[in-house]
C-alpha cells in the first residue's frame, strides 16, 4: 500500500467516524426532526449544511478542471456565475417567504397553495429530478474509492451506501443536518489548504484570488504557443446569446432544486432563513472563488511541465495519473504509444478531475494532503446524496403517505414510512450508483434546466400574485417541463438534431422552458377559478413579518 | 401592524427587492457576459476586467448583495417595530 492509499484510508476512516459520532448523538424520534430537524437549526451551521449540500462531488472534483481544461477558462464563467447566482434569487425571492408559509417540503407548498393535483405533478418532479443528481452522487463515492485506495467501484458504493443509511435513517434532517456541517468544514480545508500551497508555489502570492492575477498573462502565452485560444478571451467556445441562457438556466435551476429550497424549512425563523442564505453563499464562495484559481494555477504548471517532454523525464504527477488512465495521449490510447518522442499539453488528453486530484502533487505537497483530498472528496459526496435522498422519502412520506394514503397516520408511522422509503432509496441510488445509465452525467447537467423549467416560476408567482390559480400553475409546470425535456431527448446526438433550434444548447433550453412556465401559467390563470379569498389573504399575510393568527392555523394544519 | 403601514413595509421590501436583483443582472449578465468585451480592455491587478467579472467579481458582488438584503431588512423589521425574537417554531 502507498503512502497515498495509507493516509486516505487513515482520513477516510477519521471523518466516518466523525460522521457516524454525530448522527447518533442527533437521533431524532418526531416526524418535524425527520423532515426538517424540528425547524431548530442556527443560521450558520444551517448555511454551512446548505453548502456542503449544494457542492457535490462534480463541484469539488470536476468544477476546476471544467473551468480551466474543457471550458478553456472564459466559457466556464457559465457554471461559476449559475451556480451561485441562484442563491441572490433564493435569498431575496422564495427564502423568506416558504419559511414563513412554513411545512415540510416543497411539495407541500404546491399542495397547499394550489391544489392535488398541483402537488402531485411536484412530487414526481422532485423525485425525478433528486433521483437523477444522486445516481451521479454515489458513482462520485465509488470513484473516489477507486481512484485513491484501489477498491472496485461497486465495493465503493456499497461502503458509501451502508454510512448514507446510517446517519440519514437512524437521524433524519437533524443527522443529515449536524452531519453535513462536519462535511463541509472537511470538504473545504482540505480544498483550501492546496490551493493557497499551489498558489504560494506558482505565483509566490498564498491568496489564490490574488495569485490568479499574476499569472494570466503567462497563461494566456503559453495558451498561444500551443495554439489555443487566449484563456480570458471572451466567446472563444460558446457565443453570448449562449453564454447567457446557460447561465441563465443554472441561475433559476438553482433556485428551483428542492433538496435546497428544502433547507430553509430548517431554519428557526424568517430572520434566519435570511441569514442562512447569507451563510451559504458566503461558503460556497470560498470554494467558487477558489476553484478558477486553481485551473488557472494548474492549467499554467500542467503546459509548463509538458513542454516537449518526453515519458523517461515525465513529472511524477504524469506517471501516477496516466498508471489509472486519467491521461491519455489526444486520441484516447495509453500514453506509452508516445514512445521516446518529446510531447506537449495537445498531444495528451488530460481528465477534467486531475486538476483537483493532482494540484497537491503539482504542487509538491506530502501524501497526508492527497489524502485529506480524497477525503474531501468524499465528504462532497456523501453530503449531497444524503440530503437528496431526504427529498425523495420526505415527499414519499408526507407527500404522498401522509396526505394521500392514510392522512390517519400516527407520528410513528409515518417516521416508520419515511425511514422505509429512505432506505428504498438509498439501495435504488446505490443500484444507479453502480450500474449507472450511460446518459447520467449528461443528464446531471440537465437537471438544473428542468427545475428552472419547472419549479422556479410557479414559487415565485405563487408567493407574489395571489391570482395565481391552480389550473395555471399545473399547465405552466407540465408545459415547461414537457417542452424542455423534449428538446433535451430531441438534440441528443443519436437523433442527429445536436446543434437544435438556432443553436440553442440542450443546457441552455431550460431558460427558454423557464419563460414558457411562466407565460403559460400567467395566461391560463387569467381563465380559470380564482384561489379562495382565505388563500389569497394567507399569500398576503406571508408578505409580513410577524406570525398572524391566519399564517399560524395554516401551520397547525388547520386549514 | 394596520393595513397602511403594512402596505409601507411591503413597498419597502419590493424596492429593495428590485434594486438588489438590477445589480445582480448587471453585474453577472452585464459585466460578466454581454459587456465583457470592451471591460477586457481595461486590466485590473492582472485581470482583464471582464474576464475577473465573470469569474470572481459577480461571485463576490452576490455575497455583498445577499450581505445587504439581510442588514437591510434587519433595519426594516425594526423600523416598523416587527423584529423577530427567536420564537418558538411550530410545524404541523
Amino acid at each position: 500500500m502507498s503512502a497515498i492509499q495509507t493516509w486516505t484510508l487513515i482520513f477516510a476512516i477519521l471523518t466516518f467516524s466523525v460522521y457516524i459520532y454525530i448522527a447518533y448523538a442527533s437521533r431524532v424520534s418526531d416526524t418535524a426532526g425527520f423532515y426538517v430537524a424540528g425547524g431548530g437549526i442556527p443560521a450558520p451551521a444551517n448555511g454551512a449544511a446548505i453548502a456542503a449540500d449544494w457542492m457535490s462531488a462534480a463541484s469539488f472534483i470536476s468544477l476546476a478542471g471544467i473551468v480551466g481544461l474543457a471550458y478553456n477558462g472564459y466559457a466556464g464563467g457559465v457554471f461559476l456565475m449559475g451556480w451561485t447566482g441562484g442563491y441572490v434569487l433564493l435569498a431575496l425571492l422564495l427564502a423568506p417567504y416558504l419559511r414563513k408559509f412554513g411545512k415540510y417540503t416543497l411539495p407541500d407548498f404546491v399542495g397547499d397553495r394550489y391544489n392535488e393535483t398541483a402537488r402531485l405533478v411536484a412530487v414526481l418532479a422532485a423525485i425525478v429530478v433528486s433521483f437523477v443528481y444522486v445516481a451521479g452522487q454515489m458513482a462520485g463515492v465509488g470513484l473516489v474509492f477507486q481512484r485513491f485506495l484501489n477498491v472496485g467501484t461497486t465495493t465503493g458504493v456499497i461502503i458509501g451506501m451502508a454510512i448514507v443509511f446510517f446517519y440519514a435513517v437512524l437521524g433524519g434532517m437533524k443527522g443529515i443536518t449536524w452531519t453535513q456541517v462536519a462535511q463541509y468544514s472537511v470538504l473545504i480545508v482540505a480544498y483550501l489548504i492546496p490551493a493557497v500551497a499551489v498558489s504560494a508555489k506558482v505565483t509566490g502570492v498564498p491568496l489564490p484570488q490574488i495569485g490568479f492575477g499574476k499569472i494570466l498573462e503567462e497563461l494566456n502565452g503559453l495558451q498561444a504557443d500551443f495554439g489555443l485560444a487566449e484563456y480570458s478571451g471572451a466567446f472563444t467556445q460558446i457565443s453570448m446569446p449562449n453564454m447567457v441562457l446557460i447561465t441563465a438556466a443554472l441561475m433559476f435551476g438553482t433556485a428551483g432544486l428542492p433538496h435546497v429550497i428544502v433547507r430553509f424549512y430548517t431554519a428557526k425563523s424568517v430572520r434566519a432563513a435570511r441569514y442562512s442564505a447569507l451563510w451559504a453563499i458566503f461558503f460556497i464562495a470560498l470554494l467558487y472563488t477558489t476553484a478558477p484559481s486553481v485551473a488557472a494555477f494548474t492549467k499554467l504548471q500542467i503546459m509548463k511541465d509538458l513542454n516537449g517532454t518526453t515519458l523517461a523525464d515525465a513529472p511524477g504527477w504524469f506517471n501516477t495519473w496516466s498508471d489509472v488512465g486519467l491521461i491519455t495521449t489526444a486520441s484516447g490510447a495509453p500514453v506509452s504509444e508516445l514512445g521516446s518522442s518529446s510531447f506537449g499539453y495537445t498531444d495528451v488528453m488530460i481528465n477534467n478531475d486531475i486538476i483537483v486530484l493532482a494540484s497537491p502533487e503539482i504542487g509538491g505537497l506530502p501524501a497526508p494532503i492527497v489524502g485529506l483530498v480524497a477525503a474531501g472528496a468524499l465528504a462532497a459526496a456523501l453530503s449531497t446524496a444524503s440530503g437528496l435522498l431526504l427529498v425523495i422519502s420526505s415527499s414519499v412520506a408526507n407527500d404522498v403517505y401522509y396526505k394521500k394514503i392514510n392522512p390517519q397516520a400516527s407520528e410513528s408511522q409515518q417516521l416508520m414510512v419515511g425511514r422505509i422509503a429512505m432506505a428504498c432509496a438509498i439501495l435504488v441510488a446505490g443500484y444507479l450508483g453502480i450500474n449507472p445509465p450511460g446518459f447520467v452525467a449528461q443528464v446531471v447537467a440537465l437537471a438544473f434546466g428542468l427545475a428552472a423549467a419547472s419549479f422556479f416560476p410557479i414559487l415565485v408567482l405563487g408567493i407574489f400574485w395571489k391570482k395565481a390559480t391552480a389550473a395555471g400553475a399545473a399547465a405552466g409546470m407540465i408545459t415547461g417541463l414537457t417542452v424542455t425535456m423534449a428538446y433535451m431527448i430531441w438534440t441528443i446526438d443519436i437523433y442527429g438534431n445536436s446543434a437544435g433550434i438556432w443553436d440553442i444548447p440542450e443546457t441552455g433550453f431550460g431558460t427558454i422552458g423557464m419563460l414558457i412556465n411562466f407565460a403559460v401559467t400567467i395566461v391560463v390563470s387569467q381563465f380559470t377559478r380564482k384561489p379562495s379569498p382565505q388563500m389569497q389573504d394567507l399569500v398576503e399575510e406571508i408578505r409580513y413579518p410577524g406570525r398572524s393568527k391566519l399564517v399560524a392555523a395554516h401551520q397547525e394544519g388547520e386549514l | 401592524m394596520d393595513d397602511q403601514r403594512r402596505q409601507e413595509y411591503w413597498r419597502k421590501n419590493v424596492r429593495l427587492m428590485a434594486v438588489l436583483l438590477s445589480i445582480w443582472a448587471l453585474v453577472s449578465f452585464g459585466a460578466g457576459i454581454i459587456f465583457v468585451e470592451p471591460l477586457n480592455e481595461i486590466t485590473m491587478a492582472g485581470f482583464p476586467l471582464g474576464f475577473w467579472f465573470s469569474q470572481q467579481g459577480s461571485i463576490l458582488v452576490f455575497v455583498a448583495l445577499i450581505a445587504v438584503y439581510v442588514w437591510r431588512m434587519d433595519k426594516l423589521d425594526a423600523e416598523f417595530g416587527v423584529e423577530e425574537v427567536e420564537q418558538e417554531v411550530h410545524h404541523s
